[in-house]
C-alpha cells in the first residue's frame, strides 16, 4: 500500500526496524558506559534490568501495566503530530482526564465495575479532550502556539489537582493530599481477579483490563488516521496546509478535533492509574507518562503498532530500573532515568543520526534488491 | 524572436571541463539515469534538454554530489574525482543555482553570498575582503546587485544574479543552471543572457538545464537531450534546429500548436461580476473584474506575472475571500454570505488547477492515490460509511494514470518521486476527470515538457468540445493564443481589454499587458462584451 | 497491513535482542538470618530530613550488630506497593514503611503477608501485623514555642511550615501553644510553603517568607519545612534573626543564630522498631511518641548554650516535666479538629 524506499534510498525495513535497533543498541552502550563509570558490571546490570521487566510473570505485568499508561499518551502524541501539531500537553491532559475518571469512581459506589467503566473512560475522554481542546482552539483560532500553550496547561492542570486534592476533594483527616478510596465495587478487576476467575492464584500486581482499553485505542487510531476521510484530512492538514486548503479541508477545525482526540486518548492513563491501580484520586498519578509519550511517539514512527511496541520498550525501562535498585544498593533510581533518557536522545532526537552511515551502507543492497524486484 | 542577443565566438575545440561516464542511478524501482554519458568542453554552455523525468535533474545533482551514482564516474578537467556532497563539488569549482533560491530572505545580498565562507571568526574583516572580491566579479561579468539590500526586497531577477555571484565567489569554474529561466521575465532573461556570455567568454563553463528550445539555440554551444533517463542525442547547437530537438526529447516530431476553432459557444457557464479582492492593508488586488466564460469556451488571461491574474483564479476558486461582486456558476447565483471556501466552489462544478500546484495541489509525502482523492474526500462513492475505499481509490487512480498518461503507473509510488510533468497530469486528470462545470486552471504546462505539453493542450481542447468552460491563466502568451477562444489582458489588477482570438495578435497583447487602453476599436469592444454580461 | 506486520516483527527482534542478554542473576533468595528492609518515600534516603532520619537508624543498627539491610526509594506511585511486596516475598522479616503516604500501600501488602511484620512511620494502619509510630509534635513544638516567647523582642514570632497538611498544622498548633502560654499577648505570623510536596525542597521560597515575616517584625521563627526550611535558616542568619530548626539537631547549622531545634527522633524509632523484631519483642499497633517516650524534644548544645540563659531551661523543663506527667494539657490538632485550645 506504500512505497517500499524512501526518498534517499533507504529501504523500508530498516526504516522500521534496524535504524531503531542501532539506536537502542547505542543507547545501551553510553548506558553501559554510564553504570561502568559508578564502579558496577554493566552486562550483570543490564541482564537484571532484562530479567526484572519480562524474565518473570511478576515483572511482565509491571512491564506491561506501565506500557499502557504509555500506550494512551504515545497515540495521544501521535496523532496531534499528524496533524502537524506538537502536543507537549500530555502530562496535563491525562492528569485533568484523570480527575474525571476519579470523580466518575468516586460518584458510583456500588456500581459494578462494568458500567462504571464506560462512563468513567467517557468522563475521561472529555476532560482529557478539553484540556487538549483549549490549547487547539488558541492555536487555530488565536495563534497562540501550540506548544507554549500546553506546556502552560500542565501548569494549569498541576494547580488545579492540587487545590482539588489539598481542599474539596482530600479525604478528611488524611495527611495526604489524595481522596478517599472508590468503592470497591469500581476497581477494574486486575490480573489476579482475572486469573482467579480462570482458577489460577497470582499476587496482586497492577495489570488490569486498560491494557485492552489501550490496544483497542492502538486499534481505532489506526483506523482512524488511515481508513477514515477525517483521518485523510487530518494528515493532510499536517503535511501541507496550503494544500488542505486548496482540497477544502478547513484546518481550523480539524487542528481543534485533533487536539480533541488527542487529549481524550491522554485522558484515558485515569483508566489504567487510578480506577486500574490507585483507587483513588492521588497527586501525580501521572508521574511523568505523558512526557515520556513524546519518546514513545518518536521512537514508534507515529504508527500504532510502533507505539505499542515502543511503549512496551519504555514500560519494560521503568520495570526493569525498578528492579536494578532493588538488586543494587548502589545503583540510585536516579541512574535509571539517565539511561531512559539516553534511550530517549538516540531514539529520538537523534533518530537520524546514523541514517546518512546507514544509507551508505545498505545503497549496494537496496540498489540490488530494487533490480530484483523489476526482474 | 530568435537571437536578440550578441554572441561571442564559439569557442575553438578545447579541452574537456567535465565528463560523467556510464552514470547510473535508481531510486527504488525508478531507474533515473540509465548509463549516462555526456561531456562539456570547458569555456561553453551546454544545454541539457529532456521531457519531465528525463533525468536531467538527477544527473546534475550527482554532479553536484547531491546524491551518489550507483555506478559510473565522474572527471573533472580529465581527472576522476568523488563527489560526496556538495562541499566536495564546491572545492573542484562546480557551482550551482536552483531553481528555487536557497537564499536567507532577511540577510543583505554581502551576508547571503558569504554564508559558509565567512573568512575567519571575526566577521569584520572577511566582509571587507569579500566586498572587494564581489565587487570585482561584478564588475568582471556585469552582474548588477545591490550588495546591501535585504535579499527579501530584490525581484526574483535580481535573486538569481546573487545565486550566481554566489557561487562564482566560491570560485565556480563549472557552473550549473536549473531551469533558470523558469521564473524570470523576458527583459530578466535577456539579461541573464548577456551575463552567461560575459562567463563563457572569460572562460567558465555553464550547465544549463531548460525546458525552451529557443533558449537553446540561443545561447548554448552543444546540448544534449535526456529521454526516459538516457542520453539520446547530443548536437552542436550550430548543427540542429528546434524541430529536430523537440524529435529527439519526445521520440516522434512533436506539433506545434495550431488554434483549433471549437464549435460556437454555448450558454454562459461562469458569469462574473465587478469582482475585487483588497489585501490586508487594504489595497485593491483585483479590480472589478467582469467577464463570463460560456459553455465550450476557453477564456485566456493574459498578463505579466502580478498583475492579478493569480488573485483572480484564487478568489473564484475559493482560496481567497473576494470583498466585492458576484459569481454565477451555470445561471445561478453563487456567491457566497461568507467567504466561499474550496469546498464550496467544488460542489458548484468549479474546479481548479493551481499555478503553484507543487506547494498547493498535492501533498508530496503521500502515495499518488491519496494525492488522486484530494479535494474530492469526500465522494460517497470512495467510501463505506466512515471508511474510506482505498482499494477503489487506487483502482480509480491507476485508470487515471493510464488515461493521462501519468508515469511510472503505479498509484502507491509516493507523490514526490514523480516528475514535475507527471504530478502535473495527475492534478489535471483529478479535476478533469470529475466533469466540472468550469475549470480554473494556472500555469498548466509550467515545467513540463514538450511531450506533456502537447497532451494537456489536447486534453484542455477535448474538454472545451465537450461543452465545458476553461478559464486559463498562463504566463506563455503562445499557450493563450494558441487554446483561447478569447482572451483577457489584465494590467495593474484590472482587466484591460478583451479580444476575441482571431483579432489578437502579440502586439496588441503587449500593449494592452501594458496597460495601454487608447485603442478605441479594442476598448469599446470589450465594453461592450462586458455590458452584454 | 504489511506494514504493520513489519514493524511488529522488527520489534520482536529488537526484544529478543533484549533477551540474550549474558551473564545470570546472582541469587540473593532468602536468608536464615534476621532481614530487614526500608522503603522510604519521594524525597529519597539523603533528604537531610525525615527519610535520612530513618537512615539514621538503621545504620546504627547495621553498625552494632553487622545485620545487612535492604533500602529502596520509590520514582512513582506504584512503586510503593510493589517495593513493599518485593520486600515481603524475598522474606523480609521486618519492613519499614516511610511516610504517611505509604499508608495505603502498606494495608494492602500487610493484608496479603499476615506472618511478616510492618513498622509504618508517621502514618496509621491498623492491622495485627502493622506497627504505627506517631509522634507527638505539638509537645515538641510547645517547648520551641516557648523559647520563642521567651526569646522574643519584639513579642512577634513567625512559622514557615512545609507542605500544608493536618501534620504541619499540628507543629504549628503545639507552637502557638508554647508562645501563648509564655505571652498570651504575643502576635504570631504563619506562612506555608506551598501545598504539594514540592514544599518540602524549596529553601528559596522558604527563605523569601522568613524575609517577609522579619519585615514585619518578626524576631524568632520555628522552620517546619523538610528542606525549605534550611533557606528560613539562612534567612534568619542574614538578617540576624533567631531560628528554629526541626526533626533533626540543626544547632550546627548556624551556631549563635539557630535558637533550637524541635527534634523528631525517627531515627531512635526506626532504630527501635528494628530491635525490637530482632529481640521478639515487636509489638502491633499504634505507638506514639511525644516528651515522655524520648520522641520529640528541644535540642540543647554547644553551638546554642549561649543563647538559652539557666531561666529559660528551666522554664521548659519546668513545662515538660508537667507535659510528661499530664499536668499541663497540649491540644493535638487532629483530635481537636483545629488548633483549639
Amino acid at each position: 500500500m506504500s512505497a517500499s524506499t524512501n526518498s534517499d534510498g533507504l529501504p523500508r525495513w530498516a526504516t522500521l526496524a534496524l535504524l531503531p535497533a542501532i539506536n537502542l543498541g547505542a543507547a545501551l552502550v553510553v548506558s553501559s558506559l554510564v553504570i561502568l563509570a559508578i564502579g558496577q558490571d554493566p552486562l550483570s546490570a543490564l541482564a537484571f534490568m532484562v530479567k526484572g521487566a519480562v524474565g518473570s510473570g511478576t515483572g511482565l505485568s509491571y512491564t506491561l501495566y506501565y506500557a499502557t499508561s504509555l500506550i494512551f499518551t504515545g497515540l495521544a502524541v501521535a496523532i496531534a503530530n499528524h496533524a502537524g501539531l506538537f502536543n507537549i500537553g500530555g502530562e496535563g491532559q491525562a492528569y485533568v482526564g484523570g480527575l474525571g475518571t476519579g470523580l466518575v469512581c468516586l460518584a458510583l459506589s456500588g456500581w459494578p465495575w462494568y458500567t462504571v467503566l464506560p462512563v468513567a473512560v467517557l468522563a475521561g475522554a472529555l476532560f482529557g479532550a478539553v484540556w487538549g481542546l483549549i490549547p487547539g482552539y488558541l492555536q487555530a483560532y488565536r495563534g497562540s502556539h501550540i506548544v507554549i500553550t500546553t506546556i502552560m496547561f500542565n501548569f494549569l492542570a498541576s494547580a488545579l489537582m492540587v487545590y482539588l486534592l489539598g481542599g474539596p476533594l482530600i479525604e478528611h483527616g488524611q495527611m495526604a493530599p489524595e481522596s478517599r478510596e472508590f468503592a470497591e465495587s469500581t476497581f477494574l478487576p486486575a490480573v489476579k481477579e482475572i486469573a482467579a476467575g480462570l482458577g489460577y492464584r497470582t499476587s496482586t500486581l497492577p495489570l488490569n483490563l486498560s491494557l485492552l482499553l489501550a490496544l483497542l485505542c492502538a486499534a481505532g487510531v489506526w483506523f482512524l488516521i488511515w481508513h477514515t476521510r477525517w483521518g485523510f484530512q487530518m494528515r493532510t492538514v499536517g503535511a501541507n496546509e496550503a494544500a488542505a486548503r486548496y482540497a477544502g479541508i478547513n484546518a481550523r477545525t480539524t487542528i481543534v478535533v485533533a487536539m480533541a482526540i488527542s487529549g481524550a486518548l491522554a485522558g484515558l492513563v485515569g483508566i489504567n492509574e487510578l480506577q486500574g491501580v490507585q483507587h483513588r484520586i492521588t497527586l501525580n498519578f501521572q508521574a511523568g507518562m505523558g512526557f515520556t509519550g513524546i519518546a514513545v511517539a518518536l521512537m514508534g514512527r507515529g504508527h500504532p503498532v510502533g507505539i505499542v511496541l515502543s511503549s512496551l520498550l519504555f514500560g519494560a525501562l521503568y520495570q526493569g530500573g525498578a528492579e536494578l535498585s532493588f538488586e543494587y544498593n548502589e545503583i540510585s533510581p536516579r541512574l535509571v532515568v539517565v539511561i531512559q533518557g539516553v534511550v530517549i536522545l538516540f531514539s529520538g532526537a537523534l533518530e537520524h543520526m546514523f541514517r546518512p552511515a546507514l544509507v551508505r551502507l545498505l545503497k549496494p543492497k537496496a540498489a540490488a534488491s530494487a533490480a530484483g524486484q523489476r526482474a | 524572436m530568435s537571437q536578440t542577443v550578441p554572441l561571442s565566438v564559439p569557442p575553438q575545440p578545447g579541452p574537456w571541463a567535465v565528463e560523467l561516464v556510464g552514470i547510473d542511478k535508481r531510486f527504488g524501482p525508478v531507474h533515473a539515469n540509465k548509463a549516462v554519458s555526456l561531456r562539456i568542453r570547458a569555456g561553453s554552455i551546454h544545454g541539457l534538454v529532456g521531457e519531465n523525468g528525463a533525468g536531467k535533474s538527477t544527473l546534475m545533482s550527482i554532479l553536484y554530489g547531491f546524491y551518489q551514482a550507483d555506478e559510473g564516474q565522474i572527471l573533472v578537467n580529465g581527472a576522476e574525482v568523488r563527489i560526496r556532497e556538495p562541499k566536495d563539488a564546491i572545492a573542484l569549482g562546480i557551482g550551482m543555482v536552483h531553481q528555487h533560491f536557497m537564499l536567507v530572505e532577511e540577510f543583505t545580498v554581502l551576508e547571503n553570498l558569504m554564508l559558509g565562507a565567512e573568512g575567519g571568526a571575526l566577521l569584520k574583516d572577511g566582509i571587507r575582503k569579500a566586498r572587494a572580491e564581489v565587487e570585482r566579479l561584478e564588475k568582471a561579468y556585469r552582474l548588477d546587485v545591490p550588495l546591501d539590500a535585504k535579499v527579501a526586497d530584490l525581484n526574483v531577477g535580481i535573486q538569481q544574479r546573487v545565486e550566481i555571484l554566489k557561487a562564482l565567489y566560491r570560485g565556480a569554474q563549472v557552473l550549473i543552471l536549473d531551469e533558470p529561466t523558469a521564473v524570470l521575465s523576458p527583459p530578466e532573461v535577456q539579461d541573464l543572457f548577456r551575463i552567461l556570455d560575459a562567463l563563457r567568454a572569460q572562460g567558465r563553463t555553464i550547465l544549463m538545464i531548460t525546458h525552451k528550445l529557443k533558449e537553446i539555440m540561443a545561447i548554448t554551444d552543444a546540448v544534449s537531450v535526456l529521454r526516459q533517463g538516457a542520453v539520446v542525442a547530443s548536437f552542436h547547437t550550430q548543427d540542429t534546429n528546434e524541430a529536430a530537438l523537440a524529435e529527439a526529447m519526445v521520440g516522434r516530431r512533436a506539433n506545434p500548436a495550431v488554434r483549433r476553432p471549437g464549435a460556437p459557444a454555448g450558454a454562459p457557464l461562469l458569469t462574473v461580476e465587478d469582482l475585487s479582492i483588497f489585501d490586508e492593508r487594504g489595497v485593491e488586488r483585483l479590480k472589478r473584474a467582469t467577464f463570463r466564460v460560456r459553455a465550450g469556451e476557453i477564456v485566456g488571461v493574459a498578463g505579466v506575472a502580478g498583475n492579478g491574474q493569480s488573485e483572480l483564479l484564487e478568489a473564484l476558486s475559493g482560496m481567497t475571500p473576494f470583498q466585492r461582486g458576484r459569481v454565477h456558476v451555470n445561471g445561478r447565483d453563487v456567491t457566497p454570505e461568507s467567504p466561499m471556501d474550496p469546498a464550496q466552489a467544488r460542489r458548484q462544478g468549479i474546479a481548479h488547477v493551481p499555478e503553484d500546484r507543487l506547494r498547493r495541489a498535492v501533498v508530496k509525502p503521500f502515495p499518488a492515490f491519496q494525492n488522486a482523492l484530494l479535494g474530492y474526500q469526500d465522494d460517497p462513492a470512495m467510501a463505506d460509511g466512515p471508511r474510506l475505499n482505498w482499494k477503489r481509490v487506487a483502482a480509480a487512480t491507476a485508470r487515471l494514470m493510464e488515461d493521462w498518461d501519468v508515469r511510472p503507473r503505479q498509484p502507491s509510488l509516493r507523490t514526490s518521486l514523480f516528475s514535475g510533468g507527471n504530478q502535473q497530469k495527475l492534478v489535471l486528470g483529478r479535476e478533469m476527470e470529475r466533469d466540472p462545470n468550469v475549470l480554473l486552471v494556472g500555469q498548466p504546462t509550467r515545467g513540463v515538457d514538450i511531450g506533456a505539453i502537447e497532451f494537456i493542450h489536447r486534453r484542455l481542447l477535448a474538454m472545451r468540445d465537450a461543452g465545458k468552460a476553461i478559464l486559463l491563466v498562463s504566463a506563455e502568451l503562445e499557450e493563450i493564443m494558441a487554446l483561447s477562444d478569447r482572451i483577457l489582458v489584465m494590467c495593474d489588477g484590472a482587466i484591460t481589454g478583451e479580444l476575441a482570438a482571431e483579432d489578437a495578435t502579440e502586439g496588441l497583447i503587449g500593449r494592452l499587458m501594458a496597460g495601454i487602453t487608447d485603442d478605441m476599436e479594442h476598448g469599446s469592444r470589450a465594453d461592450a462584451a462586458g455590458g452584454a454580461a | 497491513m504489511s506494514r504493520a506486520i513489519r514493524a511488529a516483527l522488527a520489534a520482536a527482534a529488537l526484544l529478543s535482542c533484549a533477551f540474550f542478554v549474558p551473564g545470570s542473576a546472582p541469587a540473593r533468595g532468602a536468608e536464615a538470618a534476621f532481614f530487614p528492609g526500608v522503603v522510604f518515600d519521594y524525597g529519597g534516603k539523603y533528604d537531610k530530613s525525615f527519610n535520612e532520619g530513618v537512615l539514621t537508624g538503621i545504620e546504627r543498627f547495621h553498625r552494632e550488630t553487622g545485620i545487612n539491610y535492604k533500602a529502596l526509594e520509590i520514582s512513582n506511585d506504584v512503586q510503593r506497593e510493589q517495593y513493599l511486596r518485593r520486600l515481603a516475598e524475598h522474606g523480609a522479616d521486618i519492613i519499614l514503611a516511610v511516610g504517611f503516604s505509604q499508608a495505603p500501600a502498606v494495608a494492602k501488602v500487610a493484608k496479603e503477608f499476615p506472618e511478616i511484620k510492618f513498622t509504618l512511620i508517621d502514618g496509621v494502619v491498623k492491622l495485627p501485623n502493622v506497627q504505627s509510630i506517631l509522634f507527638s509534635e505539638q509537645e515538641g513544638s510547645y517547648l520551641v514555642g516557648m523559647l520563642a516567647a521567651l526569646s522574643s523582642k519584639t513579642h512577634t514570632v513567625g512559622f514557615v511550615g512545609g507542605m500544608d497538611i493536618p501534620l504541619i498544622r499540628r507543629f504549628e498548633c503545639g507552637y502557638e501553644q508554647g508562645v501563648k502560654a509564655v505571652a498570651p499577648d504575643d502576635h504570631i505570623i504563619a506562612n506555608m510553603v506551598g501545598t504539594t510536596p514540592a514544599a518540602w525542597s524549596d529553601p528559596t521560597r522558604g527563605g523569601e517568607l522568613a524575609k517577609s515575616q522579619f519585615d514585619r517584625g518578626v524576631d524568632v521563627v520555628f522552620a517546619a519545612a523538610g528542606q525549605s526550611g534550611i533557606g528560613v535558616l539562612q534567612a534568619a542568619k542574614d538578617a540576624g534573626k533567631y531560628s528554629i530548626g526541626v526533626d533533626s539537631n540543626q544547632n550546627h547549622l548556624f551556631p549563635g543564630s539557630v535558637l533550637t531545634s524541635m527534634v523528631k527522633r525517627v531515627d531512635v524509632a526506626a532504630y527501635n522498631a528494628i530491635k525490637a523484631a530482632q529481640d521478639g519483642t515487636w509489638q502491633a499497633g499504634v505507638r506514639t511518641l511525644g516528651l515522655k517516650e524520648e520522641g520529640v524534644g528541644w535540642a540543647l548544645d554547644e553551638n546554642n548554650a549561649k543563647l538559652v540563659t539557666p531561666e529559660m531551661k528551666a522554664a521548659l523543663d519546668a513545662a515538660s516535666a508537667e507535659i510528661q506527667n499530664g499536668t499541663r494539657k497540649v491540644a493535638n490538632y487532629d483530635e481537636t479538629n483545629g488548633c483549639k485550645y
